[in-house]
């Protein structure tokens, strides 16, 4: 149960606030192979991303392996100045991290 | 450990009964709100039925699906769909539809969501990628040509 760390930007679009991630995970599919051993790496990748605003739920993103390492996400977020939005996310293996950002 | 790697190498050398299936994916299910079953469906038309209960989406021009036409580095490919010029956007889902598992995302919007998501996928190779849209009960797609120059997936 590691922490994932990511950071979190809050940018104003006019009509709708958009925030951005960037996680830093190795987002390990499952079906990658160590050309050397011909083990498997295990799979790891982040499956959940959350995102309250202001406590209630705005968003909810699901992922597979297919999304790269080191993830960015964007999405947007209706608002004003000052509310807070919160982004979580866990991995396949129960790893989980959370941040916060204000709309500014 | 053992048993992971051995049912995993099953997998990854085209054994993909459901037996084994169930058993890598036996430790997700803890997190009970991650759709277990659409990310282990094979086809765009399951993982749609798995998603969103139905496969028939309409095409779509307010479905704005962002991708590159060449990309050369399939490991990250950066899509996105913005759907904001729908009303009542409920969700999105991304497929890549030659992956090994197309659906590669989801997104579900709620209070102050927006129908928009911007991600960077890994590709194996040329393949369309296909963004569907719930919006008032109804699916919208959009489907764009990507063409990988190099393949994402290690090979």
């Amino acid at each position: 149960m590691a922490d994932i760390s990511f950071r979190l930007k809050a940018e104003n679009k006019g009509d709708a606030f958009e925030i951005k991630a960037l996680f830093k995970h190795p987002m390990e599919t499952g079906t990658r192979k160590n050309k050397a051993t011909g083990e498997v790496y295990p799979a790891d990748f982040i499956n959940e991303v959350t995102a309250k605003v202001n406590g209630a739920p705005a968003m909810v993103a699901e992922w597979s392996g297919a999304v790269s390492q080191n993830p960015f996400l964007a999405f947007r977020v209706t608002g004003k100045a000052g509310d807070k939005v919160e982004v979580s996310c866990t991995s396949n293996k129960g790893d989980a991290g959370t941040q916060t950002v204000d709309l500014a | 450990m053992k048993r992971r790697t051995f049912l995993k190498a099953g997998l990854a050398t085209g054994a993909t009964a459901v037996a084994v299936n169930a058993g890598i994916l036996a430790p997700n299910t803890v997190l009970a709100a991650w759709n277990e079953k659409a990310f282990a469906t094979k086809t765009v038309d399951d993982g749609m039925t798995a998603v969103f209960g139905a496969t028939n989406a309409a095409d779509s021009a307010d479905v704005k699906l962002k991708a590159p036409s060449i990309a050369e580095n399939g490991a990250v490919v950066p899509v996105e769909v913005d759907a904001s010029a729908m009303k009542g956007v409920e969700s999105i889902a991304v497929f890549a539809v030659k992956n090994p598992v197309p659906l590669a995302c989801t997104a579900k919007f709620s209070g102050a969501g927006v129908g928009f998501t911007s991600v960077r996928l890994k590709m194996g190779e040329t393949q369309d990628v296909v963004a569907v849209v719930k919006a008032g009960g109804k699916l919208y797609k959009a489907k764009s040509e990507v063409k990988v120059t190099i393949g994402g997936c290690g090979g």
